[in-house]
Order: C-alpha cells, then structure tokens, then sequence
C-alpha cells in the first residue's frame, strides 16, 4: 500500500487541474470496478456492484456514495514581472507562513522557490514581525526577464516535496487527500482479494475542488443520488507539543467525525461505525473538529438531504509541505471501511417506527 | 475544418456596436434596478428580445429566460447570462423632513457614498448622501472613517411624501460618451446585458441559445443559481463587467520609491487591453476546455484579449457551474474601472471585442469540445 501513497501524493493535482492524479487513479481502480466515468466538474465515479442494489442473506442493500477527494492546494501565477518574478495568489488554504523558502512545480513543469521582499514593502509594515502576506511573495523560476519566463498569468503549481517513509509515520505535501484516495483504492483491492460481496451498490467518488469548497462533491452527489453518503478525508491532531486541545492523535485509530464547522454527522451513522469498529475490533476515536469541513457537507445538502458521516484519517501539520499519518491508523482505516460496507446497514433498511 | 477556415467565414458575421447599440446601452445604464428590484431593466430587455426569441418567461425570482432553438440536428444547449441589478442602497427609515436613513445593497464602500446625488426608488426621485462642509469638520474628524450610520439621504419635505422605507436608491449619474470611452453608473452589468441582446439577435444555426438576465447577482448570485437549475444547459458562457485597476501603484508609496518596486502587481484587468478571459476567481475555478477555445477563438481571429489576474471576486458562474450534475462555465469581462462607485468607465473598443470574441466562440462551438474530459 505504501508504493500506492507515494504515487498518489507524488501526481501533481491542484483544484480544477485534476486530470493527471485523476488518469493514475482510474488505471487503479478501473479493474475492480464495473463501471466509470467522469462527469462535467472532473470527479471521477467508480461504481462497484449491480446497477440497482442488491441482497444478501435476504437483507436489502442501499446505494452508498464515498468520497475521496483527488485535489490538492496550490498557487496560480498572477503577474509576471519586468524581471520575471511571478507573483501568485493561492489555491485553497494555503497558509503564508509555509511558504518563503519551500518549492513549487507548475503543471508545464517548471520549478521555482518561493522568495519574499524583503528591503521593501516587507521592512515598511508596522510590524516586523507579523506573517508577511501573499502579496509580498513572489516565484524566483531562475529566469532574468518577462520575456525568458515560460510561466503566464493562470498557470497553476503546486508544492514541491518528495514522497517520506519513516516506517510508522508518513509524510507528504499532499496527504490531504491522497490518503483518503489511498484508503478507497486499498479497500477496493481488498474487496476483490477477499472475494467479498457487497449487498450495496457502492459509488467510490474521487471527487474535485474540494479545497476550493466542496464543489466537485456537490455535483458527483447530485448525479449518484445516495441513500448514505461517507467523505473518507484528513484531520487535525492534538498531540503536538502546545497543539490545539483536541482529543484526536496519531497511531490511535481512524477517527469517526461527530462534527466539524460545516456538519454535523448523522448521529445513526455515527453510532454504526463505533459499533462496527467494536465489534471487528479495530481502534478508533472519536472526532470532534473545530475549524474546517469535509465532502460529507456537500453530501449531507444535496437534493433532499442524504444521512452523512466521515471517516478521519488523523494528520498532523495539515495545508504544509510536510502533513504527515501514522500508517496504521490508514491501516485500520481500510479494515473498518470494508466491514463497513460488506453488511447490511440497518437503520437504513429496516426504517424507524 | 480547420479553425482559421471557420474563422474567416465568421468573421465576416460578427456584430458590432454601432450608435443604436450605444443608445440601448444608455437606457439600460440610466434604469435603477438595484439587487431585488430589477422591473426598469427586465422591462427593456423584454422589450428587445420578445421578437427574436422561441420561448420567453419571466422566473419566480425574476430572471428572463429565453431561448432561441437552432435548426441543425445534434445541437448543444448553451446557457449565456449577464445580470441586470446592480449595486445601490436601500431606505430603512424615515427621518421626517424628507430625510432618509438607508444600507448599502451588495458591494459597496461607506467612504465613496458622502456627498453622492442619488436617485431614489424606480421613479428616480433626486436626492443627495449629504455631507458634513469642510468649514464645519473638526481636525481630528478628518482622520476617522465615516459610518454608515452617520449618512442621510436627503430628498426635501415635498419629495420626502413620494419616498418609503424599502424603495432601493442608486446614484444620480446619467450616462455619456467620452471619445473612446463610455462613462455610467451600473455599468457593471448593463454592458453585459447589452451584449447578451446583441448575440440573441445573431442565429446559430448549431445551437440552442438559452440566454439568461439573471436578477440579484451582487447580493450572492442569486438569480443564477435557479436560472441554471432551470435551463439545465450542457455548458455556460457568464458575461460580466470586471475591474480595471491599471494605475500608477500610488497607494504603496507613489513617487517616493524605485522604479522596479512602482510595477503595478494587482492591476485586476486592464482598459484597452480587451475582454478580459476568467482562470480562478473566489466563486469559480473556469472550466480549462473553454477557456482553451475562448482563447484558441480569439488568436485564430486576431482579436486582442487579456487573462484577468486570479484572485478574488465571483461572477454568475459560481452558482451555475455547481448546479445539478455540474456545468462547463466560463466568465468573460468588459474591464472597467471604478465599478461599484459613482461612475464607471469602460473603452467601446473592449465592449466590440468582447461581443466579438464571444460571438466567435459560440459560432466556433463544436460538441467535440466536451468529449474530453476536464
């Protein structure tokens, strides 16, 4: 599983420029499925199982939507300057602070390092020491002038940092969300390694411009209609030293969201992942996130309302260079994902009295 | 065919914009129609486009919806849109003596709105944004930023009786011509309106033209957002009017500085420099296949166009291309400087141009576009 992380996070994919990760994932997952295709934003609909659902040992199966998004942050070029500097705006939720001094590749693959003025405007702010803003940065791509620079205002990048392996732990630019990816592909495998069928008929949605506000998910969900909808994405962790108080850490299982800023998880779904968790004994925790959302929104608000949950993937240092997991929580992650879906869900198909 | 073949067949249809265009683009301008209440406007573009039109309604939230069928048999389904409000001020309360309390609708700066005459409600009645004299301001006064709260719309007792809370105020600026430039309010978006009136008067046969006046867009791309759940289009061309900020770069220390730290880096879009080719704004990152073709149109037809410089800002778009299963969208904009203040200024040759090129496009626009993927 980890050649198939290092690949992902290793294919260039900032929001609305999707169709490299996109054409590494299809070859993935093209086999074990019976059916994709790609619809108008980019997404990338997988779907795994008959055209309506099934039945197993004479339990009704639902249409389920999971979702993974394919998109990463990065940065356009803006303004190229008289002397070939390319001043940027950002992609998402780029944070100003990771960025003097880190590298970037435009998708026409040229390379720069990012630089910050530093006599000018920089020193006349009123305070020296504050995070210095986009606007006072700029791309360096090696060139002298305007006219020897290969970059034009629209041109898209996105942060330059190999692929690392410290056995446990995992570090890449983009974990946010290729492990999500990740975790949806290996499960697929294990699906078919295993034999396993599934009473659902199962979406696998790699979804796009999330980072932009869960946009891509919005349409895929519109199209697959779901009964239950589950975003498989990062989050936050507070295991660090003076970190954000917060219950969730590494190495302690994938976490089941109960809410973020933009959700607020179905409490059913909820309470049939911890008892699936329990019951197949894989650790889990409890997620309780304060700033920032997932797919599982737009899931939740499409159409006339679609129960929605998500499946956490714990990460530290996320919308940095280095966002780094801990590979057994991803591990465990496929293990729950695939029990999840290899039984019938019962709040959906027996309906409350 | 290769595009240069169909480009010189074009070429010889595009439309332009002669006195009779400038003059509808006058009316439209002169209309109030800010966010919500947009009668003055629909009512022109009713009125110019019922002829020419299959099929026309009027939606719930107040958007004109036309369509115009080609003849060809496989034809894409192309929704157009340019929006009729425009950003303005609403009464809120009655001060007696013909004196008004009101909020700004949509985006708009408290510091640009003092001193400004105002027409209040549809009917126009004049009135000014009183300001304070300067024989009257105190030292330290002329540091602090003027609140909302301290402004009055002032129309005198006798108009006072024809003004209520709830009527919708603009400014008071009627529309000229400048040589090569067109001075007006609301020039944001009525030269996008003019525009979409002017393409629904050209026949495609290989389409079907779905053209949108969408109502509320300054407040949150409102009227968008039902509009294109209506249409259901295959893909969407968003006309709009963008900044021009392509100025000397004053504010960060003007004349005082080096040369190479004036260069101006935010300069949005520039006058002159033609329609202005939408990458990414905060509402839309623009489908890359259409602004392949928009661009692809524009060199093989040699008409000047400039990618407008990602950043912030939304258009129309942003609302259509999330609506059901997604729509391919692209934004195109007439640049124009000092948009959302008293008085906007667009160049007559960006406003050809940018009919041009987007008239080219549609005529260009060929099903073989979206069978790649984006």
């Amino acid at each position: 599983m980890k050649s198939l992380i290092k690949k992902l996070v290793e294919t260039i994919g900032p929001s609305g420029y999707e169709s490299q990760i996109r054409a590494v994932i299809r070859e993935e997952v093209e086999p074990l499925v019976d059916e994709v295709r790609v619809d108008n934003l980019g997404n990338l609909i997988a779907r795994k199982g008959g055209k309506l659902p099934g039945e197993v040992r004479g339990q009704p199966g639902v249409k389920i939507m999971l979702a993974a998004h394919i998109d990463e942050i990065g940065l356009i070029a803006s303004h190229i300057d008289d002397f070939g500097f390319v001043r940027f705006v950002p992609i998402g939720g780029v944070r100003p602070h990771t960025c003097p001094g880190g590298r970037v590749r435009f998708l026409n693959g040229v390379e720069g390092v990012i630089g910050i003025e530093r006599f000018s405007i920089a020193l006349r702010s009123e305070s020296n020491n504050s995070v210095p803003s986009f606007e006072q940065m700029y791309i360096d791509v090696g060139v002298s002038s305007r006219k020897d620079c290969s970059l034009h205002v629209g041109d898209m990048a996105v942060f330059e940092r190999p692929f690392l392996d410290m056995g446990k732990r995992l570090v890449s630019k983009a974990m946010d969300d290729r492990i999500g990816t990740a975790v949806l592909i290996e499960t697929l495998r294990q699906f078919e390694e295993q034999s396993i069928s599934s009473p659902h008929q199962l979406y696998f949605v790699f979804s796009v411009q999330e980072e932009v506000g869960l946009r891509g998910a919005m349409t895929a969900a519109f199209g697959v209609d779901p009964d239950l909808g589950l975003a498989v994405d990062v989050t936050a962790c507070g295991d660090t030293p003076r970190g954000g108080k917060m219950e969730v850490g590494l190495g302690r299982g994938p976490a089941i969201k109960v809410r973020d800023e933009g959700m607020l998880a179905d409490p059913r779904l909820v309470d049939w992942m911890v008892e699936t968790a329990r019951r197949a004994r894989v650790p889990y925790q409890m997620e309780i996130l304060i700033g920032g959302t997932t797919d599982a929104r737009s899931i939740q608000l499409t159409r006339a309302g679609v129960p929605a949950g998500c499946l956490s993937i714990p990460c530290r240092y996320i919308h940095s260079p280095s966002e780094m997991v801990d590979f057994g929580d991803v591990q465990n992650a496929v293990k729950l994902l695939v029990e999840l879906l290899s039984n019938p869900i019962k709040f959906l198909t027996c309906p409350q009295s | 065919m290769k595009i240069e073949t169909i480009a010189n067949m074009s070429k010889n249809r595009i439309p332009s914009i002669g006195n009779a265009q400038i003059r509808l683009l006058e009316s439209l301008c002169n209309a109030s129609a800010v966010s919500g209440e947009e009668e003055k406007v629909r009512s022109i573009v009713l009125e110019q486009i019922r002829p020419l039109v299959d099929e026309i309604k009027v939606d719930a939230l107040g958007n004109v919806l036309a369509k115009r069928f080609g003849q060809e048999k496989k034809r894409l389904r192309v929704m157009v849109t340019a929006h009729m409000d425009e950003v303005g001020m609403m009464i809120v309360a009655d001060d007696e003596e013909g004196l008004f309390r009101f909020e700004t609708v949509g985006g708009l700066e408290v510091s640009q709105l003092v001193g400004k005459a105002v027409w209040v409600g549809k009917n126009r009645v004049p009135g000014v944004i009183g300001a304070k004299p300067i024989h009257l301001v105190e030292q330290d006064e002329l540091s602090q930023l003027i609140k909302l709260e301290a402004l009055r719309i002032d129309v005198g007792p006798e108009n006072g009786k024809k003004v209520k809370v709830g009527d919708r105020a603009t400014f008071a600026t009627p529309f000229i011509r400048l040589g090569p430039s067109l001075r007006a309010k609301a020039l944001d978006d009525r030269v996008g309106v003019a525009t979409l009136i002017e393409l629904i008067r050209q026949p495609q046969p290989h389409l079907d033209l779905l053209a949108a006046f969408t109502v509320q867009e300054e407040v949150g791309l409102r009227g968008a957002r039902v509009a294109a759940y209506t249409l259901d289009p295959d893909l969407a061309f968003v006309i709009d009017c963008t900044p021009a900020r392509d100025l000397p770069d004053w504010e960060s220390g003007g004349y005082h500085v080096e040369k190479e730290e004036i260069e101006n880096t935010q300069y949005n879009t520039r006058l002159g420099a033609g329609p202005a080719i939408y990458i990414a704004d905060h509402a839309t990152l623009s489908d890359p296949r259409l602004i392949r073709h928009l661009v692809e149109t524009a060199e093989a037809l040699k008409i000047p166009y400039q990618i407008r410089q990602p950043g912030g800002g939304g258009t129309d778009a942003g609302a259509i291309h999330r609506q059901r299963v997604g729509v391919p969208t692209v934004s195109i904009s007439v640049p124009g400087r000092y948009l959302h203040t008293t008085a906007s200024i667009i160049r007559l040759e960006d406003w050809k141009n940018t009919l041009a090129l987007i008239h080219a496009a549609l005529s260009l626009l060929s099903p073989r576009l979206l069978r790649t993927e984006r």
